[in-house]
């Protein structure tokens, strides 16, 4: 898809939001992109793009404005009998974009499915940074504490709740995410959505 | 206790300073508005950016630069992609 739409004047830019670039090097060279392929480990894009969860997608037009904010995409249907996302949606939706077939989203729209950060969220996120300074001073314990005070001030924050349990000890896939998500998705609260029309 | 080391992160930055002088540093960032993590036992303080600044910026739709490494260590901005239209894609292996 990259390589058929990159003559068009298109990239894609993926950012592996991972406590090291070790944990996300076997997926990058497994995919052999041809793109930038970039490591964040310390949350810098989900601090400036308001990022709680991954998969994230934006489209960012030629002229760096944002036409499609935060949403939902995966690039296959390696998910789909648990998100119940098809990976077509997306990709027909992009492909029309960038073949300039169709406009992005209007602005009212966009703005409407903007979320914009919180004090809350804010706080969470520098209780983040400094756990995640102290993980790497090895400071294990201390980091943890404020990995968990980052959670409880933003529980939708998957980036941080999720993402920090390889820190923590606790397995990411395992049981105490799936509780995390039940109890998340019983009190009414969408996982993934589809994407935004 | 002056004398004792105490660490700032700032901007992504750790700076030791005296813990006085940190003190100051984390007092002066919260009533400026910014988001301050503070460990006392850790001696460690950490300087966020404020949900009224990040807000301004998402709001204008001017989508907001970033520069990180790729595997190699190799830096890379997403304003070197203006005249392109870009997917970006946030993943991770959790």
């Amino acid at each position: 898809m990259y390589d058929e739409l990159r003559e068009l004047g298109f990239t894609v830019i993926t950012v592996a939001i991972d406590q090291s670039a070790e944990d996300a090097r076997p997926w990058i060279e497994a995919a052999h992109p041809t793109h930038p392929s970039l490591i964040d480990t310390t949350h810098v894009l989900a601090d400036l793009y308001n990022i709680v969860n991954v998969p994230t997608i934006l489209w960012i037009d030629a002229r760096g404005r944002i036409v499609r904010p935060n949403d939902v995409a995966f690039g296959t249907d390696t998910f789909k009998h648990i998100t119940g996302l098809p990976a077509a949606t997306h990709l027909a939706a992009l492909r029309a974009w960038v073949r300039g077939e169709t406009t992005a989203l209007p602005e009212a729209r966009i703005r409407a499915l903007q979320s914009l950060p919180t004090d809350d969220d804010q706080q969470a996120r520098a209780e983040f940074g400094l756990g995640e300074w102290l993980f790497n001073q090895g400071r294990t314990e201390a980091a943890a504490r404020h990995f968990a005070k980052a959670g409880e001030l933003a529980p939708h924050d998957f980036t941080i709740r999720r993402g920090t349990m390889p820190m923590r000890g606790i397995d990411p896939m395992g049981r105490e995410f799936r509780e995390m998500l039940g109890a998340w998705v019983k009190a009414g609260n969408p996982y993934y959505r589809p994407l935004a029309e | 206790m002056a004398g004792t080391k105490f660490t700032v992160i700032d901007g992504g930055r750790a700076a030791e300073v005296d813990e006085v002088e940190g003190a100051a540093v984390a007092k002066r960032a919260r009533a400026s508005g910014r988001p301050v993590a503070v460990d006392l036992d850790e001696r460690a303080a950490y300087l966020g950016v404020s949900a009224a600044e990040r807000a301004k910026a998402l709001a204008s739709l001017e989508a907001p630069d970033f520069t990180l490494p790729d595997l190699d260590g190799r830096r890379h901005s997403l304003s070197e992609h203006r005249g392109k239209k870009v997917l970006l894609v946030a993943y991770a292996s959790w």
